[in-house]
C-alpha cells in the first residue's frame, strides 16, 4: 500500500503509527462520542482510547483495539494527546465520506510526541492527503471510580429495542430517569414532559434481555441533555450493557461492529442528576 | 374508561389521530355509549373533524357512568404515543386507553413484541363538546368513490395550495384551483381537472353549483381513506353550507366538515338568519373556556383576511345542570339539525 512506502525513515521518529486500510473503521465510532470539540486520545499497546468530557458529569470512551489496526507501533507505555475532533473528523473524511462499495480511504496516523502535531496521511484512489492537526496537552480524564465490585444492577439488551425507546423519548423531559429493580418493573426508562409522564417497561424475561443481574431497586435520574449524545452509540451498536453502582452512577457500554465485523466498544459514565433521592 | 384496541386498529386508531392533527392543535375525547368520539376543529371554526370508533372496534370498551367524561388535551402529545406508524405495526400488539381520575390523566399504555410496554400517562383539561351541527343527508349533492380517485386529483395541485372549487353538472364534476379576484389571472396559474360521474361509485347533482373549500385540510382524511381503503362520500349544498367528507365502515365513521366560501348574495341570507338566534346564555360569559361559547356563523372577521368563509355552527353545552345532554339545546333555531351521531 502505498503509504508505507512514505517517510520510511521518519519511522523512528514517531511514537505512535496507527494504520487502517479503511478510515471508516476509526471516523464511524468517533462519531459516536462527538458531542464535545476536543478529545483526549490515549494510546497503549493494547488500543487506542479517545475521551470526550461534559462539564465532569458526563464521560464518553471509545476503545479500538490494536488488533483493529492494520499496523499499530507504539514505543512507549502510554502516549497521550488532545485534538480537535471535529477537525480530526473532518480530516478523516476528507475524500468526501462516501460509503461506495469497495472504495475505501486508508489512513496512517502518525505522532511524534510532546508538542508535535498529530499527521494523518489519507488515501484514495491514488491520491494521498496530509494533514497536521495541533495537540494539546491532554487534560486529565474524570475518574468517575465505577468499579464492577460496587455495580448494583446491571442488564443486557440487544440495541433493536433500546434504539425504538430513544428514538421516541419525550425531548421535552429534562430527565430520563431509569428504574432497575429485581421486581416489577425491572427495567423502566421514564420521562417527565410537557404532556405528562412515559415509561418504557422493559420485563426480565423479554427476549430482547441478554442478561438481567438486578440485586436492588435504584431509581435515579440523569439530565436528558447529557445523555442524548449516547444515542449515536446506540445507533451503532447491536448490544448495550447498562449498569447501575451504589452511588446511582450510570454506566452505558455499547458494543460496536465495524465495517469489517469486528468488535469495538464504547462507554457512557454519568453521574446522577443532583435533586432526587434514590429509592 | 377502559378501552383496549387490539392488533390492526392500533393503526386505525393513530392514523385517525394523525389524520385529525392536520385539522387543529387539540383533540376532544369523548367516550358516549355509540362509541368514542375524537374530534378536532381549527382556529377559525372553518374546519372540524370527528372519527366515532364504535365498541366493536374496541376488544374492550368500558365508559364512565353517570355524568359524560369529556376532556381535551394537546394532539401533539397523543401522536407521540403513536409517533411512527411503521414500529406500531410491526410491535404494537394492543393499546390500551384508560382514565385516572385520580391524578386527572388519561393513560395510554402500549403492549408491544417482546414484552416491551409504553406507558404514556398525559394530563387533560375538561371540555365542553365540541359538535359541528350538519345534517349531511340533506344536502343536494352527494357523490362517492375510491380516495385513490381523490388522491390522484388533489395530487396535480400544489401542497402550497389553499383552495379548490368544486363545480357540478349533472354527469361531470371539475376541481380547480381557487384564485383570488384581486390576483391578476394572466398571471396566475390554474389547474383544472374534469371527473366523469363513472369514476365515481355513487354521483348525484340535484343542484348544478360550485362550492369552494380550504384543501389542506382535506389531506389528513385523504391519507387515512387511502391507507384504510375506505371509499370517501362527498356532500354539499350550497356555498356557505360546509363540505362534509366522510368514511364510514362498520365499527368506524370519520366526518371531515369543511367551511365554505360564500358569495354575496348567500352572506345576506345568512345574515338574516342569524338574527333569529338567542344570544349565548349569561352563564357562558363566566366561563373562560372558548368551547362553552355558541359559535356563531359568519366569520369575516375571524378567519384568514378576505375570505369570507363561513364558520361552522357549534352547539353548545351549558354547564352541568339538571340536564346533562351532549345534543344542542333544543328550542333554539338552528340552520341545520344535528344529525352527526348517526351511526349505524
Amino acid at each position: 500500500m502505498p503509504l508505507s512506502t512514505q517517510s520510511q525513515g521518519d519511522a523512528e521518529q514517531y511514537v505512535l503509527v496507527a494504520s487502517l486500510d479503511n478510515a471508516r473503521n476509526l471516523s464511524n465510532i468517533l462519531k459516536a462520542i462527538t458531542f464535545k470539540d476536543y478529545a483526549i486520545f490515549s494510546a497503549t499497546p493494547n488500543g487506542l482510547k479517545v475521551t470526550v468530557e461534559d462539564s465532569k458529569c458526563l464521560q464518553a470512551n471509545a476503545f479500538i483495539q490494536s488488533e483493529i489496526f492494520q499496523e499499530y507501533t507504539i514505543k512507549e507505555d502510554s502516549v497521550g494527546f488532545q485534538v480537535n475532533l471535529t477537525v480530526l473528523l473532518d480530516c478523516l473524511n476528507i475524500f468526501g465520506g462516501t460509503t461506495a462499495p469497495g472504495v475505501s480511504t486508508a489512513l496512517r496516523m502518525c505522532y511524534k510526541g510532546y508538542g508535535y502535531p498529530l499527521t494523518l496521511f489519507l488515501e484514495e484512489g491514488g491520491v494521498v492527503t496530509v494533514c497536521k492537526i495541533n495537540t494539546q496537552e491532554p487534560e486529565e480524564p474524570v475518574d468517575f471510580e465505577f468499579c464492577s465490585t460496587n455495580v448494583t444492577n446491571k442488564v443486557i439488551l440487544q440495541s433493536e429495542s433500546l434504539k425504538e425507546a430513544f428514538s421516541e423519548l419525550d425531548m421535552t423531559s429534562e430527565v430520563l430517569e431509569i428504574t432497575m429493580s429485581p421486581s416489577q418493573p425491572y427495567f423502566r426508562l421514564s420521562t417527565f414532559g410537557n404532556s405528562g409522564s412515559a415509561h418504557y417497561d422493559y420485563p426480565k424475561d423479554s427476549d430482547m434481555m441478554e442478561l438481567f443481574k438486578c440485586t436492588k431497586t435504584q431509581t435515579n435520574r440523569y439530565k436528558m441533555s447529557l445523555l442524548k449524545p449516547s444515542t449515536k452509540a446506540l445507533a451503532l451498536s447491536c448490544k448495550v450493557s447498562v449498569r447501575t453502582d451504589s452511588r446511582g452512577f450510570l454506566s452505558l457500554q455499547y458494543l460496536v461492529r465495524n465495517d469489517d465485523g469486528q468488535i469495538c466498544f464504547v462507554e457512557y459514565y454519568c453521574c446522577p442528576d443532583e435533586e432526587v433521592a434514590e429509592d | 374508561m377502559d378501552c383496549v384496541v387490539t392488533g390492526g386498529n392500533v393503526k386505525v386508531l393513530a392514523k385517525a389521530i394523525h389524520s385529525l392533527s392536520r385539522i387543529g392543535d387539540e383533540l376532544y375525547v369523548e367516550p358516549q355509549e355509540d362509541g368514542l368520539a375524537l374530534r378536532s376543529v381549527n382556529s377559525s371554526r372553518s374546519a372540524y373533524a370527528c372519527f366515532l370508533f364504535a365498541p366493536l372496534f374496541f376488544s374492550r370498551y368500558t365508559i364512565p357512568i353517570g355524568l359524560a367524561f369529556r376532556c381535551k388535551m394537546a394532539i401533539k402529545s397523543v401522536q407521540a404515543v403513536f409517533r411512527s406508524i411503521a414500529t406500531l405495526e410491526k410491535t404494537v400488539e394492543k393499546c390500551h386507553i384508560e382514565l385516572d381520575e385520580q391524578k386527572n390523566r388519561l393513560t395510554f399504555t402500549l403492549h408491544c413484541k417482546h414484552g416491551l410496554m409504553k406507558t404514556h400517562n398525559l394530563s387533560f383539561q375538561d371540555s365542553e363538546s365540541l359538535q359541528a351541527v350538519f345534517d349531511k343527508d340533506s344536502y343536494s349533492n352527494v357523490f362517492r368513490s375510491h380516495p385513490r380517485l381523490l388522491v390522484d386529483t388533489v395530487v396535480h395541485f400544489p401542497p402550497s395550495l389553499e383552495e379548490v372549487t368544486v363545480s357540478v353538472s349533472d354527469d361531470r364534476m371539475w376541481v380547480k384551483n381557487h384564485v383570488e379576484d384581486e390576483t391578476d389571472r394572466s398571471k396566475a396559474m390554474l389547474t383544472e381537472l374534469c371527473l366523469a360521474s363513472d369514476e365515481f361509485d355513487h354521483f348525484s347533482v340535484q343542484v348544478q353549483n360550485s362550492v369552494t373549500f380550504c384543501l389542506k385540510e382535506l389531506r389528513g382524511l385523504l391519507v387515512f381513506a387511502e391507507s384504510t381503503g375506505l371509499p370517501i362520500s362527498m356532500y354539499f349544498d350550497e356555498p356557505g353550507s360546509p363540505v362534509v367528507l366522510s368514511v364510514t365502515d362498520s365499527v368506524l365513521e370519520g366526518n371531515f366538515v369543511l367551511a365554505t366560501l360564500s358569495d354575496d348574495s348567500n352572506l345576506r341570507k345568512n345574515n338574516t338568519k342569524r338574527a333569529h338566534t338567542p344570544p349565548p346564555p349569561p352563564d357562558d360569559f363566566m366561563n373562560d373556556d372558548m368551547d362553552s361559547y355558541l359559535i356563531a356563523m359568519d366569520t369575516s372577521v375571524i378567519g384568514p383576511p378576505n375570505k369570507k368563509f363561513c364558520s361552522l355552527f357549534f352547539g353548545s353545552v351549558l354547564p352541568p345542570s339538571s340536564q346533562m345532554t351532549t345534543q344542542p339545546l333544543t328550542g333554539q333555531e338552528v340552520l341545520a339539525s344535528d344529525s352527526e351521531d348517526d351511526v349505524q
